[in-house]
Formats: C-alpha cells, structure tokens, sequence
C-alpha cells in the first residue's frame, strides 16, 4: 500500500511535467530566449507547483511526523557557498545548453524517445563524474 | 523553432507537480528533489531503505502514458539541438546539480517553497545562467 501510494505520487508529478511542457526541451529553451522566440508557459508551471507546494507545506510541516515514517527528513544544510553557487551555475549552463532539467527529463524517458535515454545517460556521467571529482582534488575523503 | 504559449495547461501541470512536492512530503517526510532521487536510486543501490526512490521514479516515468490516457496525445519532446550538444549539456547537468545540491524540483520548488536561503540563492544563480547561457547560444553564437 506504501509503495502503491508513493507509486501515484510519482505519477502526479510525471503527470504535471508531461502536461506541462517541462518534458520538452524546445518550449523549455524558448522560455529562456526571451530576445527569440519566447515562450512564456514556463512561468504558470513553476509559479503554480511553488505556490501549491508552500500552501500545502504549511499545513503538512506543522504535523507531528510523516505517515509513513518517524520524522520529516528536512536539509539540514545552511551554508551559502562556493559550491553551492558554483554548481548552480553550471546547471545552469547546462540547462541552458540541453533544455533538459533533471525532473523533466525523468519522466520525458516515459515518452521512449532516444534522445532523453542519451541526455539521463549523460546526466548520469555528470554526477558520477562529480562524485569521483574531489578525490583527485584535495584527495580529501568525500561524504556526500 | 516556435513553440506555442499554454497557459492553462502548463498552470494544471505546475499544480500537480506541486501536489506531487506536498504528497511525498505528507506521507514520507521528504523532498521532491529528482536530482537527489535519482543519485539515491543510482548510487546508493538496491535495499530495501531505497525502494520507495525507486516506485517514485517508476511513477514519474508513467506520466507519460497517463497523459496518453487522459488527453489521448503523449508530449511533445523536440530537442532542438545537435547530439553533442545535448550530451555535453547533460553532463554540465550532473556536475552542477551534485555540486549545487539540487535543481528546479528540489531547489526550486521545494526548497523556496520552504524558504530555504541557499535554495533562493540556487533558484536565482541558475535561472539568470540559463537565460544567459541561452543569449549566447542562440544570438552570439548563433546556434
């Protein structure tokens, strides 16, 4: 029932990006290129999922635990740093390279079209690649 | 390549996934970040702590065909640009989402939605790259 229920809430946000046109990486692109062929949407999709979601947090947060667990599993982080801005903007010349975000194109590989296998492919050689990275930087043990 | 202005549909769309964000939250206490699922799923590996990562993605890559079964069209996915390019910027992707800790789902919808300071710093370092990534791709280069 767990899994069923967590199953369905993938399938709402897979839902939303497919109706949304975030699983499309030209309209995602001519958002960005406002001096082209801009196309606003994008606007409506995010404004919409943040402000649903801050409404919807607002009431959960203040509950005692999750329903199926002990407790809510928050970032604890706070710092505002380097690499946190560092790796920001490269997502977001990559973004704006590709138009593929992470959450657009996972449920885009639902559509079977080849180029989304070879962006998540490739996406995946990104993380692996960063993962690895400060090994051979500072040589320093990593803890993700 | 044009691309046509939907409001209403991408209005709908932003809401579910934003209902989505509020039940993974209400039932299992976490964000709905897809960077940070896909490298649980993929790196920590398969136990059963990882399953419920696992039947979200399952779900996410049905979306799909339940629009399929609703609208009777799949979406539309034009990648306007050649395979290097798109395999180079899916690499960028990976680096900077592990090393920024997230991307639009995580940081920008849950994280601003729980007013995360590093989450609107991220928001707002990626929004104005991609715009201007975008600039120079388009009307420097040319591409």
């Amino acid at each position: 029932m767990r899994f069923v229920l967590t199953y369905l809430t993938g399938l709402v946000f897979g839902l939303g990006i497919a109706l949304s046109g975030m699983a499309n990486p030209a309209k995602v692109l001519n958002f960005f290129d406002i001096a082209g062929t801009w196309d606003p949407s994008l606007i409506f999709v995010m404004g919409g999922a943040m402000l649903t979601t801050m409404a919807g947090y607002f009431f959960i947060l203040k509950r005692p635990t999750p329903a199926f667990d002990t407790a809510f599993h928050l970032p604890q982080a706070k710092a505002v740093d380097a690499k946190l801005i560092g790796g920001s903007a490269l997502f977001g010349i990559g973004w704006g390279i590709a138009g593929f975000c992470p959450g657009g194109a996972l449920p885009a590989l639902g559509t079977l079209t080849p180029n989304v296998f070879l962006f998540v492919a490739a996406l995946l050689v990104g993380m692996w690649l960063a993962r690895i990275a400060p090994r051979y930087v500072s040589g320093a043990p990593k803890t993700a | 390549m044009e691309t046509d202005f939907t409001p209403v549909l991408s209005l709908v769309g932003g809401v579910l996934i934003g209902v989505a964000a509020v039940l993974l939250m209400a039932l299992r206490g976490r964000i709905f970040g897809a960077t940070g699922l896909l490298a649980g799923a993929v790196f920590n590996g398969v136990h059963n702590d990882n399953a419920w990562r696992f039947a979200l993605l399952l779900g996410m890559v049905s979306g799909p065909a339940a629009m399929w079964l609703i609208t009777g069209s799949l979406p539309v996915v034009e990648v306007p640009i050649s395979t290097p390019a798109l395999i180079l910027g899916g690499v960028i992707v990976g680096l900077g989402v592990t090393w920024g800790g997230g991307c639009t789902s995580g940081h920008g919808v849950c994280g601003m939605a729980r007013f995360s300071l590093r989450s609107f710093v991220a928001t707002g370092t990626f929004m104005v790259m991609t715009f201007l990534t975008v600039y120079v791709v388009r009307h420097v280069l040319g591409g």
